[in-house]
């Protein structure tokens, strides 16, 4: 006993008992080393990068001006960067609409159907593209879309070569091959997204009380209105969270872009040239305000859709 | 009586959409024993193991893996302390702020990587730091945290604070309550978040591009390669290589975490 009271008193162990019995301090000393690395580290940087937007490039010797000024705004408004803009949030809304419709079969039949090992088959399925690498995924698409690649091979084989070269020579859409042109870069989008909005759907479905369901049922309305008026609008959550992700990743990606598409910049292209060939930090950071400034009224809205509730 | 079992349509669509998410992984794996070595001929001239001898001899190679494993091993250590404490924090209290920590910790996942890529590198760069691998870890960590927070906090609120109290009134100090009572409740949640800590930073390029200066990481040398391909034959294999590091952290902390109701990874 003397050998515990003893232990009891000793330095730091003391200091964790006494401040254990005060929850508010406790709390506090917990806290502080992640919110001192946040606050430091991400916050710290972020703050002096937004700050930067405020200085401005001389043209000429193609040094940072450390003064005040507006002018790095003016030209982030000029039409071509406003450009840049458009076409990120139209892909980023396309890509987030179009996995919330892909997602939903699967996450569905996940969550009403799939029972013991079928469902966690289902789970591990959906996982598994999620966490493999992101650069294999994008990868795995310059394969497929390569001239000599799979996909040549498949049209040759189904003798659809004919619909494939009408396809690319839409406008917009089209291209000179898949992999140049938008629907190549929305292809890769949708695919490496598609996991982010599964789970959070997923999970949002398995939320939905079974009784509600079976009420709804014998209140006498069909499958397809109990699907329409009860599991949907409580689904929602799930799909706004699953929407968080496949937007922001999208907003920022300057990866994808580059390997699979034209030769149109995306924001985070844009962001990427601007602090590095053209070494004008100013614009960069200004740029960066932007998807910054989009997914902050994003998660805002998300929140009064209660999506974070889903995540 | 509603109808039970799943229309067709349903079915098709669902097994459709998994086919869409694995085939292009299966031929990343196909590719890798391809004999064609100049270009990505689809269906492959012939099957060889050869590329992988190649691989195991390139010195670049491995340089790049030992400071991939490295890096991913110290982000995860760190994301482990400061994700578990902001889990011990909020997965019990309510106070003043809380939700915008919660949202700190999730910001810098939910904020497109270049910004937090590009918003370090100018901090850097203000403060003089030279790119090193304490660089590179710093970006990650930051992102790691939420992943371990995520994974510890459901976990810390299935702990009865009653066995917490009860430890200490029993003459247990704190690092004994800690080792003894509070680890083992937690300990395989810990283990899931930092595997797919691991799994997360051993990954990552969009931050490291923009942290590492002159070195090399795995991702960023598969980068190069999707850029410019030189080494077609080679790229193949280190992307069957980053599957397979990368493939059983995940399904170990599937396991781990799976009598839990909470989905390890959920929200990555």
């Amino acid at each position: 006993m003397s050998d515990l009271a003893l232990r009891r008193q000793g330095g730091l162990s003391a200091v964790i008992d006494t401040l254990y019995r005060r929850p508010r301090i406790f709390l506090a000393v917990l806290l502080a080393p992640p919110l001192l690395w946040l606050g430091v580290v991400y916050l710290g940087s972020l703050f002096a990068l937004l700050a930067q937007s405020f200085f401005s490039l001389d043209d000429f010797s193609g040094v940072i001006v450390r003064e005040f000024t507006l002018s790095t705004w003016v030209q982030l408004l000029a039409p071509a960067n406003m450009d840049v803009i458009v076409r990120t949030v139209t892909m980023a809304a396309l890509v987030t609409v179009a996995d919330g419709i892909m997602a939903f079969p699967i996450a569905y039949y996940a969550a009403r159907y799939a029972r013991g090992p079928m469902k966690a088959a289902f789970y591990l399925l959906v996982m598994m593209p999620l966490w493999s690498s992101y650069l294999v995924k994008v990868y795995a698409w310059k394969l497929i879309l390569a001239r000599e690649g799979i996909y040549t091979w498949v049209l040759d084989k189904l003798g659809i070569e004919a619909l494939l070269d009408w396809y690319l020579s839409l406008p917009v859409i089209g291209g000179p091959s898949l992999s140049a042109s938008y629907t190549g870069t929305f292809i890769v989008f949708c695919y490496v997204w598609l996991p982010y909005m599964i789970l959070p759907v997923q999970s949002a479905l398995e939320r939905v009380p079974g009784n509600l369901i079976e009420a709804s049922a014998d209140l006498g309305a069909s499958p397809r209105d109990t699907f329409r008026h009860v599991i949907l609008p409580l689904a929602f959550p799930g799909v706004v969270a699953g929407s968080i992700f496949t937007f922001s990743l999208t907003l920022g990606d300057y990866i994808i872009p580059q390997i699979v598409g034209g030769s149109q910049y995306y924001l985070g292209q844009a962001v990427y040239a601007q602090q590095g060939t053209a070494g004008n930090i100013p614009l960069a950071a200004a740029f960066s305000v932007v998807p910054i400034l989009i997914m902050g009224l994003y998660l805002a809205f998300a929140r009064k859709l209660g999506a974070f509730d889903a995540l | 009586m509603r109808s039970e079992g799943s229309s067709l349509l349903l079915k098709l669509s669902a097994l459709g959409g998994l086919v869409f998410l694995h085939g292009p992984l299966a031929i990343i794996l196909l590719y890798a024993f391809t004999t064609e070595g100049k270009s990505y001929q689809f269906p492959p001239p012939g099957l060889t193991l050869q590329w992988f001898a190649v691989a195991w001899n390139r010195p670049d190679i491995w340089a790049a893996l030992t400071l991939s494993v490295n890096v991913a091993l110290i982000a995860t250590g760190l994301a482990l302390v400061l994700g578990t404490l902001a889990a011990a924090a909020l997965s019990r209290t309510r106070f003043w702020g809380r939700d915008n920590v919660s949202l700190l910790l999730i910001l810098p996942l939910a904020l497109p990587g270049i910004i937090t890529g590009i918003a370090l590198r100018s901090a850097f760069n203000l403060m003089d730091l030279p790119y090193s691998v304490f660089t590179i870890v710093l970006g990650h960590a930051t992102f790691c945290i939420v992943v371990v927070y995520n994974n510890a906090v459901a976990r810390f609120r299935r702990l009865s604070p009653s066995l917490v109290e009860a430890s200490f009134d029993l003459g247990a100090d704190a690092f004994q309550t800690f080792r003894h009572v509070v680890l083992p409740n937690i300990g395989t949640a810990l283990l899931a978040g930092g595997m797919l800590a691991f799994a997360l930073s051993f990954d990552e390029v969009i931050v490291t591009t923009f942290t590492a200066g002159q070195q090399t990481t795995l991702p960023i040398w598969m980068l190069n390669e999707l850029v410019r391909p030189r080494d077609r034959p080679v790229t193949n294999v280190v992307a069957v290589l980053v599957m397979a590091v990368t493939f059983f952290p995940i399904l170990a902390a599937y396991w781990l975490t799976r009598e839990g109701e909470h989905v390890a990874g959920g929200s990555r």
